[in-house]
């Protein structure tokens, strides 16, 4: 049986025991004198029993599933034949890919040698011997949890409080889902990192003044030494990012305190959801509308004024993404804003104080920490944004500063070294993960600061 | 007498500064009257400016892509000559499906222009009629054998390059050498709008058809079908684990370290750069766990690992709208804590919960920098029947063809992303009807 045709016959297992132990507690409680004298309503014993079907069943096949593939892997290439065995053992994976490609009926690298086929039906004869002894140990604990809960059954079985901490404990593993999820990302990118580091030093990659990250295949070819000093990436980086940054933050601003402090109802019900709109729209729409768009404008306006602006320049992918991150700002600048006592509003305003006046010098100062906050998640987010600057920047890494030149960044880096088919252990492939450590170390402090100033600043004025 | 004259002195004075100081007071209120008027103006600029760049996207994006949805198709009198798709007269399928039903196209063509001869004349000739076409007379010659011998009068699709003439995308005055089409192939066209064989129809392979290398053949279907199973993914993983999460921080825990650590974690993450997410697939499911590359099942991993920040922030502030009462109620008639939350409390916080999710799973259709990470980027010709098939996502769709250079596929982008952005704003109209029809004010 397969795993999912397993799957199903576990719930409708699971179903058929919440039905008869829903049917053993009514029968016990006749025996004692009604329902009442039940601890639980008699649902809770038919999920009890349900319960206890399911779950030790559902365990055991996950824990199957996971290691499985290494347990065949593990046997077939024992039993392949001693000459291959003694190969080095980039070889013998090269071999077992080709074994398990035969197995899914995919293209094989080259001609099927006799060893390999056998291997392959050595593998299918393994699969269906285990495919038999995990249908059977799940038909098994099954009928075990069965037993084991009907024979429970008795009218002081705190059922409901049993049910609601294994339902707790479902829960718990939810919340901390996050957590693992954090976890993953620190170990996946950490451990590749560390390799690279172990091909370039760590001094080199974050000091370097050169990227250039093709790798020799040939030992006599030209040009592909590979430098990996990551300098001019981050340069492209912030320079993209301090562009939009120009752009978001003083029309976010001020778009946020027009509309908080002087918009009318009407224009306020019918802007605040169109600019809202702007943070609806995928990065990839943003990225063509600056590869196709933006950037030929730009280029076009630059030399009729006799400068020269590269194609890709980064003040295309700057601006656009500037624009991206408007209503991001506005509407974080809006909630501080907000936040902001009406009483402070009411003193500047019995001082004589303008509208203006009172915003820039009462409520601005006020809000300051909190805008901040919400400008340092924005830049983070700037930094982060991958696929405007995939489609609109460049990817030669240069160093400079000027924004009409193409300038490359991180993200486009991670991307460019990334897809299509690699092999994991070049530094090329693994200086993404350096790369993308770089990232997430980067954006975690700007939001671990942006966040905790954030919520600072609530709590003043709460 | 010097007293008053004194006091009188003093008061001239007075009343002079006074004056001055009103003069000085009026002065500086037109100052501050004007800078007030800046800076209202500077605020509408801004509003303005927004409003500008999304109305330009917008009529940029339209007026480039709807002409997408009409594609040029030529109507050609094909004789399916039994001599060149099965001389022996066989009927095998095996045979019908390898007959060379591009003469049958270029011989249909040499017929209306018999004056087109040697072999850059005849190639120019058949480049005016889509590659699509030999493959959609074998789709009819496969369905009904009977057919050959016959001659069929059939609207096949027109190459890219025609398509981009009729809808005036190839300027005609250009200088030959840098218009996609030759003089001579503008002359043929000509030919055929005057026999009245070209027309526009809608464009079906849009809409119906895999990824192709010609841009008139080439179609969303495979990228719609790979983003909806994706995306199912997505949901089926993200709201029950981001509700359950949520129900837990916020009904059952207890305020201490590791729930402090477990929401700074959600929020941290909520604002982690999505490529990082791509990276953690590509590490964890792809390399460790050895899932397929390009599945939508993966993708749909990754995209739910990515929004299940966002469904639970949202399922929490849904959970914490519920008033305390509700709760209190529950309690109170004899309803353990589990029973009032799950009877009473969750029931009412769904509306809020469903908005926040169908927003979050808007973020994910519309996400492509993870994708690309765990290898969505393929070119693929195949529309995925599966969650184990590969598969690409629209949004790396439109990432891949934005990359071709032809002018038909900046259309045909275009008209992907008019697409997309109709299903995001038919999800998010969704989630408003959603808050709108179930909020509660309590």
């Amino acid at each position: 049986m397969t795993a999912s045709t397993l799957l199903l016959f576990v719930a409708l297992l699971s179903a058929a025991g919440f039905l008869l132990g829903r049917k053993r507690a009514f029968g016990i409680a006749d025996a004692h004198g009604g329902v009442k004298s039940l601890h639980s309503l008699p649902g809770h014993y038919g999920l009890y029993t349900a319960i206890w079907v399911a779950v030790p069943a559902l365990l055991l096949l996950i824990v199957w599933q996971s290691l499985e593939p290494a347990i065949l892997s593990e046997l077939v290439s024992r039993e392949l034949p001693a000459e291959i065995q003694e190969l080095p053992p980039e070889r013998v994976g090269l071999i077992m890919n080709d074994v398990k490609n035969l197995v899914a009926g995919n293209f094989v690298s080259s001609a099927v040698s006799p060893e390999i086929s056998e291997a392959a039906e050595h593998w299918l004869s393994l699969e269906t011997t285990f495919r038999w002894i995990r249908t059977l140990l799940v038909a098994g604990l099954t009928g075990l949890g069965f037993l084991f809960a009907w024979r429970l059954i008795r009218p002081e079985l705190r059922a409901r409080n049993r049910i609601e901490r294994v339902v707790r404990v479902a829960l718990v593993a939810c919340s901390t889902i996050a957590i693992f999820t954090t976890v993953g990302i620190v170990l996946s990118v950490l451990f590749e990192s560390i390799r690279f580091f172990q091909y370039v030093p760590v001094t080199e990659f974050l000091f370097g003044l050169e990227w250039s990250p093709q790798t020799a295949i040939r030992e006599d070819q030209v040009g592909g030494s590979g430098a990996f000093g990551a300098v001019p990436l981050f340069a492209g980086t912030l320079l993209i990012a301090g562009i939009a940054m120009l752009v978001a933050a003083p029309i976010g601003l001020m778009t946020a305190i027009y509309l908080s402090e002087y918009a009318p109802r009407a224009v306020r019900s019918v802007a605040k959801p169109l600019l809202e709109i702007l943070a609806g729209i995928p990065t990839v729409v943003y990225g063509f509308f600056a590869a196709l768009v933006v950037a030929p404008e730009i280029r076009g306006f630059g030399e009729s004024l006799g400068l020269s602006v590269a194609s890709e320049s980064a003040l295309a992918a700057g601006l656009v993404m500037g624009v991206m991150i408007i209503p991001f700002v506005s509407s974080l600048s809006d909630d501080v804003i907000n936040a902001v006592p009406q009483a402070m509003r009411d003193g500047a305003y019995a001082l004589g104080a303008t509208k203006s006046e009172t915003t820039r010098q009462v409520i601005f100062p006020a809000a300051l920490p909190g805008i901040v906050g919400g400008l340092l998640l924005a830049v983070s987010r700037a930094i982060g944004e991958t696929m405007i600057v995939v489609m609109a920047a460049g990817l030669s890494a240069n160093l400079t500063a000027n924004p009409l030149e193409a300038v490359t960044t991180v993200t486009v880096q991670i991307v460019t070294l990334l897809v299509g088919d690699q092999e994991f252990d070049s530094p090329k492939t693994l200086a993404a993960f350096a790369l993308g450590l770089v990232l997430f170390v980067a954006t975690l402090i700007l939001n671990v600061i942006a966040l905790t100033v954030v919520r600072k600043y609530r709590e003043q004025y709460e | 007498m010097s007293n008053t004259s004194n006091a009188k002195r003093e008061k001239g004075a007075g009343s002079k500064t006074a004056s001055r100081a009103m003069d000085k007071v009026h002065a500086s209120l037109r100052k501050r009257y004007r800078a007030e008027k800046r800076f209202r103006a500077y605020g509408l600029i801004s509003v303005v400016v927004g409003i500008l760049f999304l109305v330009v996207l917008m009529a940029s994006i339209l007026a480039k892509g709807y002409p997408a949805f009409r594609q040029t198709f030529i109507t050609l009198d094909v004789y399916l000559d039994p001599g060149v798709i099965d001389p022996e007269g066989s009927r095998d399928a095996e045979v019908l499906r390898l007959a060379d039903y591009n003469r049958l196209v270029r011989g249909s063509l040499q017929i209306i222009f018999p004056d087109a001869s040697g072999r850059t004349e005849r190639r120019k000739l058949v480049a005016l009629v889509s590659n699509g076409a030999p493959f959609q007379i074998q789709g009819l010659v496969m369905e009904d054998p009977s057919l050959v011998g016959q001659t069929l009068t059939l609207e096949v699709p027109a190459s890219g390059d025609l398509d981009m003439l009729m809808k005036g995308r190839i300027d005609r005055s250009l200088p030959e050498s840098e218009r996609r089409l030759s003089d001579l192939q503008i002359g043929w066209v000509d030919t055929l709008i005057e026999q009245g064989r070209i027309h526009k129809r809608w464009n079906k392979a849009l809409m119906t058809r895999g990824d192709s290398r010609d841009p008139e053949m080439a179609g969303i279907w495979g990228a719609v079908k790979g983003s909806f199973y994706m995306l199912v993914v997505t949901l089926l993983l993200s709201f029950p684990i981001g509700v359950a999460a949520a129900v837990y921080l916020d009904e059952f825990a207890p305020r201490n370290r590791w729930t402090d650590l477990i929401e700074i974690n959600i929020n941290n993450l909520a604002a982690v750069p999505s490529i990082v997410f791509g990276l953690l697939g590509l590490a964890v499911f792809l390399n460790f766990f050895g899932m397929p590359r390009s599945a939508p099942l993966v993708g749909g991993l990754v995209l739910a690992v990515m929004t299940l920040p966002t469904v639970i922030i949202s399922s929490r502030a849904a959970l914490t709208s519920v008033p305390p009462s509700i709760r209190e109620a529950a309690l109170g008639m004899g309803a353990s804590k589990m029973q009032a939350t799950f009877h009473h409390v969750v029931p009412l916080a769904i509306p809020g919960m469903l908005t926040g999710t169908i927003i979050g799973m808007a973020r994910a259709l519309g996400e492509s920098a993870p994708l690309l990470m765990i290898g969505m980027v393929a070119f693929i010709v195949d529309v995925p029947q599966g969650f184990m098939d590969p598969a690409t996502a629209l949004p790396v769709q439109i990432y891949l063809w934005a990359d071709s250079p032809e002018r038909a596929f900046v259309e045909r982008t275009s008209a992907a992303i008019l697409v997309l952005l109709a299903f995001l704003i038919a999800m998010n109209a969704l989630a408003i009807y959603l808050r709108r029809r179930f909020e509660r004010r309590w």
